[in-house]
């Protein structure tokens, strides 16, 4: 064993951030030519693990080493140096550059009067994407125009550009729908065969057991084991990462339907949504999915107000509803998980306390005054609800990790307590804990008698939560499956003609 | 569910901590005050004296005024640089009022009114047009420091009467501007904090899109918070005003960026969401602290820009440096 090469190796490293330790004596090591994953829950390490091995931190204790020389990495640019690059969650390019442009800033080939080499600039931009089988990418296209999924494409190519003998890639699912995924999965194999060793963070258990040869997992600043994935299974990895078992990942709950509480008629917006008509009943949850820019998430933002419909009808509870601005829908009684929660869900610089009461602050406030202890109570009683980790009701809540951010969202639109709920990617980057203790709770509220409406690109979590699936695409309805119908094959297929007509 | 939360949970720390944890800047402003006086009074007992302090506190009290509505503007993610130059219209016209024979009250009154319309157009330019704040204000600025001079040729406003100078009154020895400043900072204060508008303020100046989303009427805020500031603007430009022997009919020069300068050393960020009232008017104490200061140590009065540039830096950094420390704890 201990003449396995090894490219990359942490022994022993800590970091603390303000006297909070992220990370105790973990070691971590990377081979040739393998896909190492790195699996655990939020605030686990991982991101202090790969930003130390990354060079964007140095550890506190501890040594890195590479090719069995210690190493200390001053920046990044240190890192890269050895052979070491990142695709981060966030892609770190810049939109108003061409693709070519994007691939080669701050390493451009030069031509010997020092003038930036635009020629070979492109054709190696060029190699560099047929080398991840992305022959239709136009390395003279403006980056801001690609997709999601493109531009990670572009991200990778950057990465390579360099040669770099070890990929740490940070949830590079994260915002990809399933046809992306397959095809980011199939360009890691390839780089796999090429020698690169692949660090891969992931919160999804099946692309780990497709991709991986080895996982380590973390939980709490500690290392739980680095074991090879062909000697775990499913249940053993989420026991080792939350530290219990959790029975059942899709909880689905039978609930009889009730009366149609809403109704969609000939729904438009724009060009975005395109005559969607549906019914969501009392009790039952309805999935939508469909790739990324079908439609789904400006359906949502519709019915909820933000964008008001161009035409078609919205009917609550029977009677026609007239939805010109959030503020009406919440009226209604109908409350949006958003998307993105950065951007449409959270104040980030506000408290845990203050986040919480927003949608209702006309209602805990006593003529133009908060009644503070009423707000108080609601956020405590938020916190042991959704199980929200923090100091107290007094933190704000940039300092919480995603899941616990994605909590603070669902408590803040369930103390409105609505009767209808839209939820957008409900489970997008939280951990597996997290995201069953979500499923759960849409169980409950289906039982309660809520109608919930969930978008959601996981497959998996659409077919294991859902009463009815609908697959948008182009911003229509393109097919309808009730629960018993809905395999993961008869909507792939749906979502896979989408994809070769839509591809981008 | 409910064991979870137990975990990576730090020990609970005391409500004093808290307490200089979510006032940090306030508390850093009232100290530099407090040091920077006893540091000056002890080379040169003469600062403190009754006079030098009356004058310090009263004849900055405008300042402090404006301030709480540019922190307020500040606050809801907007900025006003044209503050300066509509307390100098302002003024101008409440002194003519005076001078043209119309009873105290419209003098003082008029300008109040002026203010809020003047800002409610302003705000429903940024808020419903979508024009940048920093672009409207910048052609308020233009418009109301160009229309001035043209309005009144440059010519000075004298011999006011005293019933219009008489807001500068003492009551029990402290010149009426002091209570006022004093009394709307705390009334905006306490009205930012506990009010449910006040609250609001906070959440579109911290996120928008959120606070659209959650059912905030955003754009009627934005209408509210310039109205608002254009009110504390009229009062600041009658306290400007009655303290004066001769209104200039000029735009006072870089008053817009002492107001700014006052927010932002209170611990008001740039980038809107954070910071009080309170810490935006004793940092226009500071600093009206610092002139005086200046000159009693027989500094050179132009060096008061540099210093009051130093702060702002100072300030921004720090508040960088706080910031990363705390963005840290969870990684």
């Amino acid at each position: 064993m201990g003449t396995v090469p090894r490219i990359v190796e942490l022994l022993d490293v800590s970091k603390s951030f303000g006297g909070v330790p992220a990370l105790k004596n973990v070691s971590f090591d990377v081979r040739p030519g393998e896909v190492h994953a790195l699996l655990g829950e939020n605030g686990a390490g991982k991101s202090t693990l790969i930003r130390i091995m990354s060079g964007a931190l140095s550890p506190d204790h501890g040594e890195v080493r590479v090719a069995s020389e210690r190493v200390r990495f001053g920046s990044p640019r240190d890192a890269r140096r050895h052979g070491i690059a990142t695709v981060y969650q966030e892609l770190l390019l810049f939109p108003d550059l061409t693709v070519a442009e994007n691939i080669f800033l701050g390493n451009a080939p030069r031509s010997r009067l020092g003038a930036l080499d635009w020629g070979e600039m492109r054709a190696r931009a060029r190699t560099l994407l047929d080398s991840l089988e992305s022959h239709e990418l136009d390395v003279d296209a403006r980056l801001g125009d690609l997709s999601v999924a493109n531009r990670q494409r572009v991200e990778i190519a950057k990465a390579l550009s360099q040669d770099p003998r070890v990929l740490i890639m940070d949830e590079p699912t994260a915002s990809l729908a399933e046809a992306d995924v397959a095809r980011l999965m199939a360009v890691v194999r390839r780089l796999r065969e090429r020698g690169v060793a692949i660090v891969y963070v992931s919160h999804k258990l099946s692309e780990i057991f497709e991709l991986a040869d080895r996982v380590t997992v973390l939980r709490d600043g500690n290392r739980i084991a680095t074991v090879p994935v062909a000697e775990v299974n499913e249940q053993g990895l989420i026991s080792m990462m939350v530290g219990r078992s959790i029975e059942q990942l899709f909880p689905k709950v039978d609930v009889p339907r009730g009366k149609p509480l809403l109704e969609v008629r000939n729904l438009s917006y724009r060009t975005l949504v395109r005559d969607v008509s549906f019914t969501v009943h009392e009790g039952e949850i309805l999935g939508i999915a469909g790739l990324v820019g079908s439609g789904r998430t400006e359906l949502a933002l519709t019915i909820f107000g933000m964008t008001p419909a161009t035409s078609g009808e919205i009917l609550v509870d029977g009677k026609p509803a007239i939805i010109d601005g959030p503020r009406r829908a919440r009226d209604l009684g109908i409350a949006y998980i958003p998307e993105d929660r950065g951007l449409q869900g959270l104040i980030r610089t506000q408290t845990i306390r203050e986040n919480v009461t927003l949608a209702i602050l006309d209602h805990v406030a006593r003529r133009w005054v908060v009644d503070l202890r009423e707000e108080l109570r609601r956020a405590r009683e938020a916190i042991s609800r959704f199980g929200i980790r923090a100091r107290g009701p007094d933190q704000r809540v940039r300092e919480l990790s995603g899941g616990n951010q994605q909590k603070v969202v669902l408590a803040k639109w369930l103390g409105a307590e609505p009767r209808i709920l839209l939820m957008d990617e409900p489970t997008r980057g939280i951990d597996v804990g997290a995201k069953a203790e979500v499923h759960a709770l849409m169980g409950r509220l289906a039982l309660q008698g809520l109608a919930i409406v969930m978008i959601s690109s996981e497959l998996p979590e659409v077919l294991g939560m859902s009463d009815r699936v609908l697959v948008m695409s182009h911003g229509r309805i393109a097919a309808s499956f009730d629960r018993a119908h809905a395999t993961p094959d008869a909507v792939g297929a749906v979502m896979t003609r989408v994809q070769e007509r839509g591809a981008t | 569910m409910d064991a979870t939360i137990a975990s990576g949970t730090p020990a609970h720390r005391g409500p004093l901590a808290r307490f200089a944890s979510a006032y940090g800047q306030e508390l850093v402003v009232l100290g530099s005050l407090v040091v920077l006086m006893a540091v000056v009074g002890a080379v040169n007992p003469r600062f403190l004296s009754e006079t030098n302090l009356h004058s310090v506190f009263s004849g900055n009290a405008y300042i402090a005024v404006a301030a709480i509505g540019m922190s307020m503007v500040i606050i809801s993610g907007n900025i006003d640089v044209s503050v300066g130059a509509l307390i100098g219209v302002l003024g101008t016209i409440s002194g003519t009022l005076a001078v043209d024979g119309w009873p105290v009250w419209v003098a003082w009154g008029v300008p109040l009114v002026l203010g809020i319309a003047a800002n409610s157009v302003i705000g429903a330019l940024v808020a419903y047009a979508r024009i940048p704040a920093i672009v409207v204000t910048l052609g308020m600025l233009s418009i109301f420091r160009g229309g001035l001079i043209s309005a009144t040729g440059g010519k000075w406003i004298s011999n006011l009467p005293s019933a219009f100078r008489s807001a500068q009154e003492r009551f029990f020895g402290v010149p009426l501007p002091v209570y006022l400043a004093a009394l709307l900072t705390v009334v905006a204060a306490l009205w930012m904090r506990y009010s449910a508008l006040g609250r609001a303020i906070y959440a579109v100046g911290g996120n928008a899109e959120a606070a659209r989303a959650a059912g905030i009427r955003t754009r009627g805020m934005v209408v509210f918070v310039f109205g608002v500031h254009g009110l504390f603007a009229g009062v600041a430009s009658v306290l400007f005003a009655t303290q004066l022997q001769v209104i200039q009919s000029t735009v006072p020069p870089n008053l817009e960026l002492s107001v700014i300068t006052a927010s932002v050393i209170g611990g008001v960020s740039i980038l809107g969401g954070t910071g009080t009232v309170v810490g935006s008017t004793l940092a226009a104490l500071l600093f009206s602290t610092i002139a005086s200061a200046l000159i009693f140590l027989n500094v050179s009065a132009y060096w008061l820009r540099a210093v009051l540039g130093l702060l702002i830096l100072g300030t921004v950094l720090a508040d960088m440096a706080r910031r990363r420390r705390k963005g840290r704890l969870a990684p």
